[in-house]
């Protein structure tokens, strides 16, 4: 009897990869991907990489792939764009050994700066993009994609959304294959892509593309459901979590469930279009598949309907589907609405947290911040308020170097880019060489607490250990910042804020580049513990001047602050911000 | 929708939430039903608002609860129940955990924190068991048990059997943990008798 396990989507897709005898696996963390290679990597058989960035792992499983061995990578959406160059060209020559790209995409915007949608890659990569419904799925199509990347020599495109990635259901359990390495033969006409052979290339990848086509066809990643009653002539053409949305709201209607999203077979959709009454296509966000379903002649309704921002829902799709002249039931209004108004609860940085000082300092100092991706994006809300960009990962250096550019030294002496260590690793190192090699004078603070806090605390270039936690050389930022000619490096301690202020004022008013680490542990990764701080009530005049400090742990009331002992990490940064001293350590004295 | 089960968790990131959902899925799981559940991750779980969906029932399609069809809401935190109650079926359960978390909002002034959740939802048609969950498991020794003694208030109102419960909680927990939580689990489903 096969047995089945209740895992996430990313849980089944590395089972998948697992299964399928994949032997080597890179990826960057990244919301909705990053527990996928977390969970490759518990396969000792598996050599698992945390790579600096996605251009750099999928360069490394396209490496392991030409070589012969079944490779894979994951990243999320933007993620994607890194390693879009690679992609592109890899498509061409094809692989050896299988190889699959996740891409997960995050419709909503839950953990990202944009709602893009990859299906688009696979259109412009002419790469088959296969997507999953759910984990059971998940761990099927991720087997199910070495195979069509071993037969038909391509890279292959595991599109997932978040509600995917981080929902749960049941996949079955198998037996792995064997780990095989095939044949390693020189083949310059087929992995050299300069101009001669590239063009022999394309030729091979429209070939493809046809074979495909057929192989979309007659796929079981494609199926029919026949609808029944009075709802069987309605057709709904979707994939994905838009088709388990559906499957609630209009069980009896007629389905075209996709699997395999690109290439789309004519015929299929011709004949199931033939075999109803009304042709629906649901998709979150772009009209990817409509646009090419229109594109066949078919008459159907797509996004005059369905919303293009944001995700669907059981809701969404009920509302729209009715507002449509569909027979559908609209969920009525609640039974309950809380007569009051609630606050909203933001996600805020930890008591303890080592950028906390940081972002007190930049707001106190009213510098303009070119900031970057991670958790210190935080430091965008109240109270720091402090940051007046955030683009991509590692546009904070660049950012504040073309800002440099734009309004000069006078500027410029108000101006720092701020980035994180991972991020710094992942994109911001050339950026660094920019402002050096043009003779900037930018500044710019790594806030390196040590890990990749964001997606969980992954290790990276910098931490000292590997993603299975075993030792690994250290890369030592102060010291690539020497080597690439900058003489103003210096370390400081964001819990110290005179040291944090003393080091901006001097940094911004020298005329040339300067980079401040600013170095503490991530207080929830190194589960930072010093003795809970106390406020000597007597002393407290309520001014709140503590509270600009963001602390979860830290409040007023009654015209006296409190510090919620449970809560509190004995940080210490309260005892130094507060104009009566009158919050103490633990132990009595003032700081 | 189907006969299927909706119960969500809601509280603050940081809490336990996603654990108490994991266990809950998978005595789902047990009792042999299938079953559908969301996770948390990334930006939301730094504090924030969070709040996962468990469905089971014969054929569970979509991972997300609707509103107004929640059979069982759990709150980890009041706020967090006010905030989620337009989910909550008209004949619902909302258990309650006697626990206030301020919100950076009213922390800094900006906001009001609503005054007795407990009471304004003891108010409705729906039907509400609030426990001092923290209370109960820092008396048994251990705090963060709280999410445990809340899953055993949940299970007084679900036919799944015991062992089902004790066996997730024990694959589940770190083997160290899983005295203390059984306990846990056993005082919270005392609580939800005695009500
Ligand atoms: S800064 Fe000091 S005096 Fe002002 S409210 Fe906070 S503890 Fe009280
Ligand atoms: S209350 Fe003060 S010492 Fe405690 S964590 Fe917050 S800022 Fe740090």
């Amino acid at each position: 009897m096969t047995k089945y396990e209740l895992l996430s989507g990313n849980e089944a897709i590395a089972r998948g990869v697992y299964e399928a005898g994949v032997k080597v696996a890179a990826a960057y963390p990244g919301t909705p991907s990053t527990e996928i290679l977390e969970n490759v990597a518990r396969y000792d058989r598996i050599l698992s990489q945390w790579a600096p960035n996605e251009k750099v792992a999928l360069e490394v499983a396209a490496g392991a792939s030409i070589a012969g061995a079944k490779a894979f990578a994951a990243m999320k959406h933007v993620g994607l764009n890194v390693a879009a160059d690679p992609l592109m060209t890899f498509s061409y020559t094809g692989v050896n050994g299988g190889m699959v790209l996740v891409s997960a995409d995050d419709p909503a915007m839950h953990s990202s700066q944009n709602e893009q949608d990859n299906r688009y890659y696979g259109l412009i990569a002419k790469l088959p993009v296969l997507e999953p419904a759910d984990s059971g799925e998940a761990k099927d199509f991720t087997l199910k994609a070495y195979e069509i990347s071993e037969v038909f020599d391509t890279p292959v495109i595991l599109r997932t959304t978040t509600r995917v990635n981080h929902s749960k259901s049941f996949v079955a359990i198998n037996e792995p294959a064997e780990i095989t390495v095939k044949d390693y033969k020189k083949d310059p006409g087929k992995y050299v892509m300069t101009p001669a052979n590239a063009v022999g290339r394309h030729k091979a990848v429209e070939e493809r593309r046809l074979a495909l086509t057929e192989y979309a066809g007659q796929t079981e990643l494609n199926r029919v459901e026949a609808g029944s009653g009075d709802f069987g002539d309605i057709g709904f053409i979707t994939a994905g979590i838009s088709y388990q949305y559906l499957k609630e709201i209009m069980p009896d209607a007629s389905y075209l469930k996709l699997g395999l999203l690109w290439p789309l077979n004519e015929n299929m959709i011709l004949d199931f279009a033939a075999g109803v009454k009304q042709v629906i296509v649901v998709e979150e966000l772009e009209p990817v598949l409509e646009t090419q379903i229109r594109a066949m002649g078919v008459s159907c309704r797509g996004k005059d309907i369905i919303p293009r921002q944001g995700e669907l829902s059981e809701e969404t799709l009920r509302r729209a589907l009715a507002g449509a002249g569909l027979p559908v039931w609209v969920t009525p209004e609640p039974a309950y609405v809380s007569e009051q108004k609630l606050p909203v609860r933001p996600p805020i940085l930890c008591p303890g947290c080592s950028h906390r000082g940081m972002f007190y300092t930049l707001n106190a100092m009213e510098l303009c911040v070119s900031g970057d991706i991670g958790c210190y994006a935080l430091g965008s809300a109240a109270p720091f308020e402090s940051i007046d960009t955030t683009i991509c990962m590692g546009a904070s250096v660049g950012g504040a170097f073309g800002m440099e550019l734009a309004r000069g030294d006078g500027f410029a002496e108000g101006c720092v880019a701020v980035i994180g260590d991972s991020t710094f690793f992942h994109s911001g190192i050339t950026g660094l060489m920019d402002i050096v090699y043009n003779k900037g004078r930018s500044t710019v603070i790594v806030l390196d607490n040590s890990t990749t806090a964001m997606t969980g605390h992954q290790d990276n270039p910098g931490t000292g250990k590997d993603i299975k936690g075993e030792p690994a050389p250290l890369i030592d930022i102060e010291m690539l910042g020497a080597s690439l000619g900058i003489r103003r490096v210096r370390t400081v301690d964001p819990f110290d804020l005179k040291a944090c202020r003393e080091a901006l004022e001097e940094e911004l008013a020298a005329p040339e580049v300067s980079l401040i680490v600013a170095r503490r542990a991530c207080a929830l990764y190194s589960k930072l513990r010093d003795p809970a701080c106390r406020v000597e009530e007597g002393d407290c005049v309520g001014c709140k001047a503590c509270l600009k400090l963001g602390c979860p742990a830290l409040s007023v009331s009654d015209g006296k602050a409190k510090v919620d002992a449970l809560m509190c990490v004995g940080c210490g940064l309260c005892t130094q911000v507060c104009p009566k001293h009158a919050i103490r350590k633990a132990g009595g004295s003032h700081e | 929708m189907s006969d299927n089960t909706n119960v969500m968790i809601a509280g603050v990131g940081g809490q336990g939430t996603v654990l108490a959902s994991k266990i809950l899925g998978l005595a789902a799981m047990k009792a042999g039903m299938d079953v559908k559940q969301s996770e948390i991750h990334g930006m939301s779980q730094r504090g924030g608002s969070v709040v996962t969906h468990v469905r089971f029932g014969d054929k569970v399609h979509s991972p997300l609860v609707t509103k107004g069809s929640a059979d069982v809401i759990m709150a980890f935190e009041e706020l967090e129940g006010l905030r989620y109650l337009p989910y909550l079926k008209k004949t619902g359960l909302i258990i309650m955990n006697k626990q206030q978390m301020l919100p950076m909002p009213v922390i800094m002034g900006a906001a009001q924190y609503p005054v007795a959740p407990v009471e304004e939802i003891a108010n409705l048609e729906a039907k509400e068991i609030a426990v001092d969950a923290s209370g109960t498991g820092l008396a048994l020794g251990d705090a963060r048990t709280a999410n445990v003694v809340l899953l055993g208030v949940l299970a007084a109102a679900l036919p799944f059997p015991d062992e089902v419960w004790h066996e997730s909680l024990r694959e589940s927990l770190k083997p160290g943990l899983v005295e203390v939580n059984m306990k846990a689990f056993r005082a919270g489903q005392e609580a939800a008798m005695a009500m």
